[in-house]
């Protein structure tokens, strides 16, 4: 059975790129930045055209933001994504409004199964894929993973980590949980958010970057979805973490164990 | 004059960039070390479309701007020199059937290496004929519907694994330029001796090796162009290719930079980083503006490319430029990195070897200025 897949590409900076906090104390200092696809969600356009490839189907990738989300949208496009939907939005946007802006974008899609990175390596919220879930009536399969490593043959065969069921209505999803891996199933169609160890995304290859060139992207907005996008949360505060304090030299065993005992407490 | 990247190029600089980090980084070491040929990587990179770059779209290829071409070269050089050798040399071999082939040859020829992997060399470099092209002594003799050819091809990259070779030769010698001819040999066809795998100072990823031809014979139907055309296929080639080869140059050297710019603020001397002297940084400083300078004048002869306009001496200009330059910025980080930067165990040693080999091939640094003078001195 076809699968339509929806997938996230959210536009995040690049991890390579220093970030400074900004004088405000309020955000972080967006010149000179690079920014990227968020890797989570490029493990979701992996699984998604994984899936598609073994069972057919379309894969759809959306993005919220100003157009610079082109570029996170023709990555996913280039990988081999079949169409972007474009939201487009100027200003700030909370984990409410942006799942609010999923919800109305899959209920226009209707895709099987909504995939989503686990988080966004930004601001770690982990909450969208879950509210999604929760707002859509769907069930959630979060924090996909794999029993296999991402040396094994079937990553190196590319095989789909989420299985479909034979009668093409369920899928099961091995999740990462404190202390192991669970197996879930979960009817479709469904909510799933990928983990680190889900997959090994591809390259765009040059051809599949242009051949993205010609491939649709729809533009909406918030408005024209009925979503309000104010925030509902504001930044009040933004710290960078404290530099990191030289190292010490200790004389003995003896005072090494009293200071991880007492200071670190780590014993 | 706009001096920024469009979208489809960076996202094809952010491809190779990964590929060079990711892919062959990891490897360089150990097969310049080893002097092996990472098929499985050169491979990989077929599969990406890092190579193969110029096949015309009417034969399936992705027929990529001149100036996209060189902002690969510049990240599959900074990942590797060796390796970005013989992934170009596909380019580099292919470039005398796109501009010499008919429609025929070029569907039968330039096809398959879009559908699968697929290696070709280019031979033009013999014993006797090195930076005199026209001196070459490998002959073609006709016998009915084929050639008969003889002769050596030496420093032939990717030799040993090509499937198919693009062999410059003469119908007669005494001719020189005006005899040159341009034939595909496909596969190895009886008479056709590859020799052993040459132990080279730099560039050790790169297969290289010697081509003896002895009675071989060559359909007519593989003649690229006619007799006597061979020279100016070579000349067109070369000016298609010298942009790439210079940014071979600039990857190097920003490789060279970059991990001079981490050393110098590690390494204390005097209770100090060194990158706090002067000395070294104006040694930095000038690998910078080179590389700026170079990149600049190379992606300016890709782009006259682009435009359709002639190329030959803004192209010589940037590799003999970028050539030159990227000698002497490997060497500085060489000399930033002090007694460490002469050991194997660092990178940089390996880079000024690699950059070497860029100022000998496609044209030497001499050969260069021979065509920037004779271009300079016609046209005034």
């Amino acid at each position: 059975m076809p699968l339509k897949i929806l997938v996230t590409a959210k536009r995040v900076e690049d991890s390579e790129s220093k970030i400074k906090v900004n004088p405000a104390g309020n955000g972080i200092v967006g010149e000179g930045l690079k920014y990227k696809i968020n890797p989570f969600d490029e493990i979701g356009v992996e699984e998604a055209l994984r899936l598609v490839a073994k069972h057919g189907g379309e894969v759809v990738v959306v993005s919220i933001g100003t157009k610079d989300v082109h570029e996170q949208l023709r990555h996913a496009l280039a990988m081999g994504a079949n169409r972007a939907v474009w939201v487009n939005h100027t200003g700030p946007m909370d984990q409410l409004g942006v799942a609010a802006c999923l919800q109305k974008v899959v209920e226009k899609e209707k895709p099987d199964l909504a995939l989503l990175g686990k988080q966004a390596i930004d601001d770690d919220q982990n909450q969208v894929g879950q509210y999604l879930a929760e707002w859509l009536g769907w069930a959630q399969a979060t924090f996909a993973s794999k029993e296999e490593s991402l040396e094994s043959e079937a990553e190196k065969s590319k095989t789909p980590a989420i299985k479909l069921a034979a009668d093409g209505k369920s899928i099961s999803v091995v999740r990462e949980v404190d202390g192991g891996l669970q197996t879930v199933e979960s009817p479709l169609p469904c909510v799933a958010t990928t983990e680190l160890r889900l997959n090994q995304p591809r390259y765009a290859s040059l051809p599949g970057i242009m051949k993205a060139k010609s491939k649709p992207i729809e533009e909406l907005t918030p408005a024209a979805l009925g979503v309000d996008m104010a925030p509902r949360l504001t930044v009040t505060k933004m710290v960078p973490p404290p530099a990191r304090k030289a190292g010490i030299k200790v004389p003995d065993v003896a005072t090494l164990i009293e200071k991880l005992k007492n200071e670190a407490k780590a014993l | 004059m706009n001096f920024g990247l469009s979208d489809d190029e960076k996202a094809l600089q952010e491809t190779a960039r990964k590929f060079a980090r990711e892919v062959m980084r990891p490897q360089a070491a150990h097969c310049d070390e080893t002097s092996t040929f990472p098929k499985d990587i050169i491979e990989a990179a077929s599969d990406l479309g890092l190579m193969n770059m110029t096949i015309p779209a009417q034969f399936g290829g992705m027929e990529l701007p001149h100036v996209a071409q060189a902002i690969v070269a510049e990240e599959i050089s900074w990942g590797c020199a060796g390796m970005a050798t013989s992934m170009i040399a596909n380019d580099l071999a292919l470039l005398p059937i796109i501009i010499g082939g008919s429609q025929e040859q070029k569907e039968r020829l330039l096809r398959p290496f879009t559908t699968g992997f697929k290696l070709v060399s280019f031979a033009l470099t013999e014993p006797g004929a090195g930076s005199d092209v026209a001196g070459l002594r490998c002959t073609a003799r006709r016998e009915g519907d084929f050639y008969v050819v003889n002769g050596t091809k030496q420093w032939i990259t990717n030799g040993e694994y090509a499937d198919q070779f693009t062999l410059f030769c003469t119908t007669d010698p005494s001719k020189k330029h005006k005899g040159l001819m341009c034939l595909a040999v496909e596969g190895r066809p009886a008479g056709l001796t590859i020799g052993k795998h040459e132990n080279k100072m730099g560039q050790r990823a790169s297969n290289t090796v010697t081509l003896t031809f002895e009675d071989v014979k060559v359909p007519l139907a593989n003649r690229i162009g006619q007799e006597g055309e061979g020279f100016l296929i070579a000349m067109s080639t070369l000016d298609n290719s010298r942009p790439l080869t210079a940014m071979f140059a600039i990857g190097l050297a920003r490789a060279a930079m970059e991990h001079a710019i981490d050393y110098s603020k590690q390494r204390q001397q005097f209770g100090k980083p060194i990158a706090e002297f002067q000395a070294i940084q104006f040694m930095i400083a000038d690998m910078g503006a080179d590389i700026e300078a170079a990149r600049l004048l190379t992606y300016k002869s890709a782009w006259l490319l682009d435009d359709g306009q002639r190329n030959t001496l803004v192209s010589s200009y940037a590799k003999r430029f970028a050539a030159d330059m990227g000698m002497k910025a490997t060497t500085d980080a060489v000399q930033i990195f002090g007694g460490s930067g002469y050991s194997r165990e660092y990178p940089v040693e390996k880079l000024m070897r690699d950059a070497k080999l860029i100022q000998i091939y496609e044209g030497t640094s001499q050969v260069q200025r021979l065509v920037i003078a004779r271009e300079l001195l016609k046209g005034a």
